[in-house]
């Protein structure tokens, strides 16, 4: 870890990063606020009211919770179930020499079920190779659109919740229609514009062209299995599969609208890579100052939203604590991650493998070991899920940090909006706990935190637990689960629970090992994804009406401080303590375990 | 009546508190604490365990009374916080059992009834000598009173028909004279009836603090079970058999056991402290209300001042001989018995020798005063030669206002005089006949000793004061900026008072006052906390909702600091509940892996001897520290007059740094003792 290079990325990384909080931010503020004036309005604005007038919305009533809710549930399932459609006859659509020059078939129900609920649920888990699964259609209109309204949607929901938490008997939080509006024409379509020039300039493609074939420079021969002219593979009478050669002399390069969708996938906090390499592939990522825009882009929104909190809830230091929480749990996981990487296998240290570069299975040369680890917590903090290396392959404690970071809610920084409106469920709880310690019912910035706003918050602890260690017991012992592991031992079990806390997290991330696409695991994943969005998010939409509604307490010298050190080491408890403690005898099945076994001697 | 605490460690409250906790075992009783309900139901399984596991039979019958202890400790927790709570309302419900009452028959005679039987409405008759059979209120008489086995003070307190001081409390002695009461209360619904109710457990009702507080604990509760549940399946992924036994210890030592145990206990603890300082509340909602006063108001008289400010000075106006203010004064007091008028009197009559005078005189009508005309004096008809007179004392603006509706005249002079007095924080009284401004009587007020330091304590917690007063603006003020108070009310009236309760209140602020006259109860029952004085009307005492036995006005203080010292309890000992998980995880799981994967022993950071004696260790820790913390829960967390941001720091070192650390000493300590002893 004595790597000047690494240090001063790191120092990059900060600084940029607390750089464009502020003005993004303030840009924010205005954004949100229904009438606020921002310096895009002589071009946007005429296009909003168009908007408005064409889908009939009137965007001087604000919305109660409910309202709010109902909006936003039928939005995303209207989303979800055109998206569903989308995958499933995109070979039926018309342009189908435009759009599917490559004449993929339509995607099989349980898939594009799974599909369609990870990108609705900004999740963006894929259990298909994009480049061999879906047509152009379907990445540009029916995934790229979720990239935008996903994203617009968490960020409207943290919003309503902001909104709830600095209003004062009042009914409403907003109004869900002109949110995702303003989100989408003033921050996400601009941003993404600019930013897809960028990637562009990096050397990132954007065209409609069919698969480019390339003859290899230097042909080599592999060793395959045998299939008969159905395509299914062939086996001996004793099950044993059969082998055959072929060479490989050709290459088949993917081709398509790149940029524009990466923008947006980055930006939104999505993940969901162009092609199965995600991050990894060249053209994802080309180059090293792409590797650093995408990871910055990534915490951009997240980051300026708790500038935008404190704004909005007149108290500055408050979101400043709240982004000092966020900041201090990922800089932990970036050096536990950076130094388990560095440190490298054991094992192959005693072969005399790798000895000086830490461990590099799994990772691209060009970006090396601390740029992994650094995108791999950034990546899994903020429930982006797009990778740049593959996590199944790191050291036992490197692959726990990402885990781990799921696990506690996706709130160090989190998915656009998801991350803040997570964070404050945790900060409401810390507030109750801690509250009372100071000698008054406990208020959060002048609310009265009482049982209704107890329970909201528990409910969504308990969804966020129960919904993870469930379905990964399930999973654990039934034949369906362990048939699509690719290891045995603590690792298999890793690949589980890392799959459901990425679901559940709305994180779409993946131990690379886990071979899904099967009718039991794209439904349970499908399902999990809903539920950590959904189910999250109604006791929270109800929380923020809660909140709203109530008076206001004047604060005093007795009042609970929602800011300086002290909160955020309390907040940073509760993360840790409430939170993410539930999955401590998880963990240490999975990854301690074989962290231990591994310096015994044994992988898997 | 004794105003000590009941000792900590009373025997006989012990005793009792020890065959309560098996009483309480009772699944009726444990369901209403869903944390104690699961630690139950996992005694009872792991007592099944011994005849299924293959454990050794020794260290299963020992987590299985262990965690048995778990439950009882609680439930000896709560009885003991409950024992105190009784003995300290049984030795004030003591002073009035077996009394005997005088009923008035519909025809006016008596009978001798049980007090017991007296319903509300009833009259009764006491004569000197006799104990006062029920709360009421005087309709009838005036008589010293012994309300010392109430209040603790020995001087005896006039009670008499009508007006503010006609409230008698059951149990207190009538020493002179005698009284005709009307019962306000049926037996059973008094004041101290509605106490002792609230300190038993049974019928306690949970506080809305406590729901919240319940609800956490409840969702930590099913969050872990789910956790232990799920265990097992990863197991069998695994090849790792986990015992029964072993997952119910962990999931024992993971829920909040130790708050879930004491919860109750300090919510009682509470209601007993406030007993100690002979105050009676009305619910527990307002004593967790209590800390979260933000307001006080407080009466100057009493409370800022020593109470009775005494006429020194009579000035008189212009053209005014001093003797003829005097005897105005005098006789405008005679029927004041409030002790500013009694001061008067005695004033006069020491410096002029002016002696009280025929007052049953028919042509002599006393005008008392009301909040309304802020005056009070007395009406003279015209009788032997003498033409009549109609002498006022009152305050300032009253009696100028009095006199010009007459066509007087308000000498600038007077109004200088009046001035000079407020900006010395004395009380001017002015004084008219007819149309003629006689004077001023300069009353002088004393601040309490010590007061300004405990406004800027309260200050420090966030609270602030307002002074009510019914002095013109400029005697508040400077009796305002002597006593260090924050704000106040001047020549407060109690529509006022109620006003300003209600505009504190719009404004987010929660109030509490203390009140004792009738016309205060619309105040005091608008005020979040209304503290009303045992010796203040019946109905004061139903408006508000706690009811200070000593009448002192400065105990609202002490109210605020055990309503706060409540929550904090609370809050702290959540935190540490929580905290404590940490070190058990790190005693439990290794014990549970470490015999399928050896490699995993390093995590075994406290280096305890076996699998077997880590997870006993940590159920006994978990046992234990609820007996430990007993103390603590019902004494309270001491509670210091610092700011919020101060106070957090603090507690949340001690209990939630604490609590994270101090477990892993404990858990270590067993180990060592439990393998030194072999009892695994």
């Amino acid at each position: 870890m004595n790597n000047l290079n690494s240090w001063t990325q790191l120092a990059l990384f900060v600084g940029a990063l607390l750089l464009i909080t502020k003005p993004l931010g303030l840009h924010l503020v205005q954004v949100l606020d229904a009438q606020g004036r921002t310096w895009l309005d002589r071009v946007v604005r005429p296009l909003e009211r168009a908007t408005y007038r064409v889908c009939g919305i009137d965007s001087e009533r604000e919305q109660g919770w409910q309202d709010y809710t109902i909006s936003m549930l039928l939005f995303s399932l209207a989303g979800m179930l055109l998206t569903y459609f989308i995958l499933r006859y995109q070979d039926l659509l018309p342009f189908q020499s435009l759009f599917n020059p490559q004449k993929l078939p339509g995607v099989n129900p349980h898939l594009a079920f799974n599909t369609a609920a990870s990108f609705t649920t900004n999740t963006n888990w894929q259990f298909y190779g994009g480049e061999s699964t879906l047509s152009y259609f379907s990445q540009m209109v029916g995934l790229t659109l979720h990239n935008f309204t996903s994203a617009a949607t968490g960020i409207a929901i943290a919003a309503a919740l902001v909104r709830g938490i600095a209003r004062h008997t009042a009914q409403t939080i907003g109004n869900f229609w002109v949110d995702v509006v303003r989100i989408t024409y003033y921050v996400l379509a601009p941003i993404c514009l600019v930013f897809a020039l960028v990637l562009v300039s990096q050397g990132m493609i954007q065209n409609f062209k069919p698969y480019t074939v390339a003859k290899t420079l230097e042909p080599y021969t592999t060793s395959v299995q045998k299939t008969d002219d159905a395509g299914k593979p062939v086996a001996t009478a004793d099950g044993k599969p059969v082998m055959v050669d072929q060479v490989v002399d050709t290459q088949t390069i993917v081709q398509g609208p790149m940029a524009s969708q990466i923008a947006i996938k980055m930006l939104g906090t999505n993940g969901g890579g162009y092609v199965n390499a995600n991050a990894a592939h060249p053209f994802e990522n080309p180059t090293p100052l792409s590797n650093f825009l995408q990871m910055l882009s990534i915490f951009a929104i997240p980051s300026a939203l708790t500038w935008y909190l404190g704004r909005t809830v007149k108290n500055q230091r408050h979101g400043w604590a709240v982004w000092g929480a966020m900041f201090i749990l990922f800089l932990t996981g970036v050096l536990v991650a950076w130094q388990s990487e560095a440190a490298g296998n054991p094992i192959h240290q005693t072969l005399g493998v790798a000895a000086a570069d830490g461990n590099m299975e799994g990772k691209e040369v060009r970006f090396g070991i601390f740029s992994s680890a650094l995108f791999a917590t950034v990546t899994t903090d903020a429930s982006c899920g797009a990778v740049n290396a593959m996590h199944d392959s790191f050291t036992p404690l490197g692959g726990l940090v990402p885990m781990f970071n799921m696990q506690t809610g996706e709130v160090i920084f989190g998915g656009v909006g998801a991350g803040l409106y997570g964070m404050l469920v945790f900060v409401v709880l810390a507030v109750f706990i801690a509250g009372l310690m100071v000698g008054r019912t406990p208020e959060y910035l002048g609310k009265k935190i009482e049982a209704y706003d107890v329970k909201l918050v528990m409910i969504v602890l308990m969804v966020l637990s129960t919904t993870i260690l469930s379905f990964t017991a399930w999973a654990a012992v039934a034949d369906w689960g362990k048939a699509a592991l690719n290891n045995s031992g603590p690792h298999g079990f890793s690949e589980i629970l890392y799959a459901f806390s990425s679901c559940v997290g709305n994180n779409g991330s993946a131990f690379a090992g886990l071979s899904g696409n099967e009718m039991h695991w794209d439904t349970t994943t499908g399902l999990a994804m809903l539920i950590g969005r959904f189910l999250m998010i109604v006791p929270i939409l109800a929380l923020a009406g809660n909140l709203a509604g109530k008076k206001l307490i004047p604060a005093s010298a007795g009042t609970f401080q929602c800011e300086g050190f002290t909160f955020v080491a309390l907040l940073i408890g509760t993360v840790l303590l409430v939170g993410a403690l539930t999955f401590l005898p998880a963990l240490a099945m999975g990854p301690v375990v074989e962290h231990y076994l591994m310096h015994a001697g044994t992988l898997f | 009546m004794s105003t000590k605490a009941v000792s900590l460690f009373d025997r006989e409250i012990l005793l009792k508190a020890i065959a309560d906790s098996f009483r309480k075992l009772h699944p009726r009783h444990q369901l209403k604490n869903p944390v104690m309900f699961v630690t139950l139901v996992g005694a009872i399984l792991t007592f099944f365990q011994l005849f299924t596991s293959k454990e050794p039979f020794g260290y299963v019958l020992q987590i299985a009374l262990w965690l048995l202890f778990t439950v009882l400790f609680a439930n000896f927790a709560e009885a003991v916080a409950e024992g105190r709570g009784k003995a300290q309302a049984r030795a004030l419900r003591d002073s009035r059992r077996q009394l005997v009452a005088h009923r008035r028959r519909k025809d006016g005679s008596f009978e001798q009834v049980d007090a017991t039987d007296l319903r509300k409405g009833d009259v009764v008759r006491v004569i000197a000598g006799e104990q006062i059979p029920g709360d009421g209120d005087v309709v009838e008489g005036a008589a010293s009173v012994d309300e010392s086995a109430i209040t603790g003070e020995s001087a005896p307190v006039i009670r008499e028909a009508g007006g503010d001081r006609c409230a008698v409390t059951g149990g207190t002695r009538v020493l002179s004279d005698q009284l005709l009461i009307r019962i306000t209360a049926d037996p059973g619904e008094g004041f101290l009836d509605h106490m002792i109710s609230l300190v038993e457990g049974a019928t306690r009702q949970k506080t809305p603090n406590e729901i919240a507080l319940t609800i956490l604990l409840s969702a930590l509760t099913f969050i872990f079970l789910l956790v232990i549940i799920t265990l097992k399946p990863y197991g069998v992924y695994a090849g790792v058999g986990f015992s029964i036994t072993a997952l119910i210890a962990l999931l024992v030592c993971l829920i909040p056991t130790t708050i879930g145990g004491l919860l109750s206990a300090i919510g009682i603890a509470g209601m007993d402290r406030l007993l100690q300082r002979n105050v009676l509340a009305m619910s527990g909602r307002a004593v967790e209300a209590a800390g979260d006063i933000d307001v006080l108001l407080l009466d100057k008289t009493g409370t800022i001042t020593l109470g009775n400010r005494m006429a020194t000075e009579f000035v008189p106006a212009p053209g005014v001989a001093l003797p003829r203010l005097a005897d105005a004064a005098q006789l405008a007091s005679l029927a004041d018995e409030t002790p500013e008028g009694r001061s008067i009197v005695v004033l006069a009559k020491e410096e002029f020798n002016l002696r009280g005078r025929d007052l049953a005189a028919p042509h002599v009508q006393f005008v008392p005063f009301t909040a309304q005309t802020r005056m009070s004096g007395v009406d003279l008809a015209a009788i032997d030669g003498q033409p009549a007179r109609s002498i006022r004392k009152g305050a300032a603006e009253n009696v100028r206002a009095w006199v010009e509706n007459q066509g007087g005249q308000y000498p600038s002079a007077v109004a200088g005089a009046v001035d000079a007095i407020a900006r010395e924080g004395g009380t001017p009284l002015v004084v008219a006949e007819d149309r003629e401004v006689l004077g001023v009587v300069f009353l002088k007020d004393v601040v309490k000793g010590g007061i300004k330091e405990r406004f800027g304590q309260l200050r420090a917690m966030g609270i602030r004061t307002v002074m009510i007063t019914g002095d013109n603006p400029l005697t508040a003020a400077a009796i305002a900026a002597e006593s260090g108070v924050d704000d106040y009310l001047a020549q407060a009236t109690p529509e006022m008072k109620l006003r300003r309760i209600r505009e504190e209140q719009s404004a987010g602020h929660l109030v509490a006052m203390t009140g004792d006259g009738t016309n205060d109860a619309p105040a005091l029952a608008q005020a979040d906390v209304g503290v009303a004085m045992n010796t203040g009307t019946q109905a004061a005492k139903e408006a508000g909702n706690m009811v200070d036995l000593d009448s002192n006005p400065t105990k609202l203080l002490d109210i605020v600091e055990i309503g706060k010292q409540l929550l904090i309890t609370r809050g702290a000992l959540t935190t540490f509940s929580i905290a404590n998980d940490v070190a058990k995880y790190f005693a439990i799981i290794p014990a549970m892996l470490v015999g399928v994967f050896p490699a995993i022993a390093p995590l075994n950071i406290m280096r305890l001897a076996s699998p077997l004696s880590a997870i006993l260790s940590a159920v006994i820790f978990n046992a234990l520290i609820i007996i430990a913390l007993i103390p603590l829960a019902l004494r309270g967390v001491a509670f210091r007059p610092i700011g919020a941001a101060a106070m957090l720091r603090r507690n949340l070192f001690i209990y939630g740094f604490g609590g994270i650390l101090i477990p892993f000493i404990g858990i270590k300590l067993i180990d060592v003792l439990i393998n030194a002893v072999h009892l695994v």
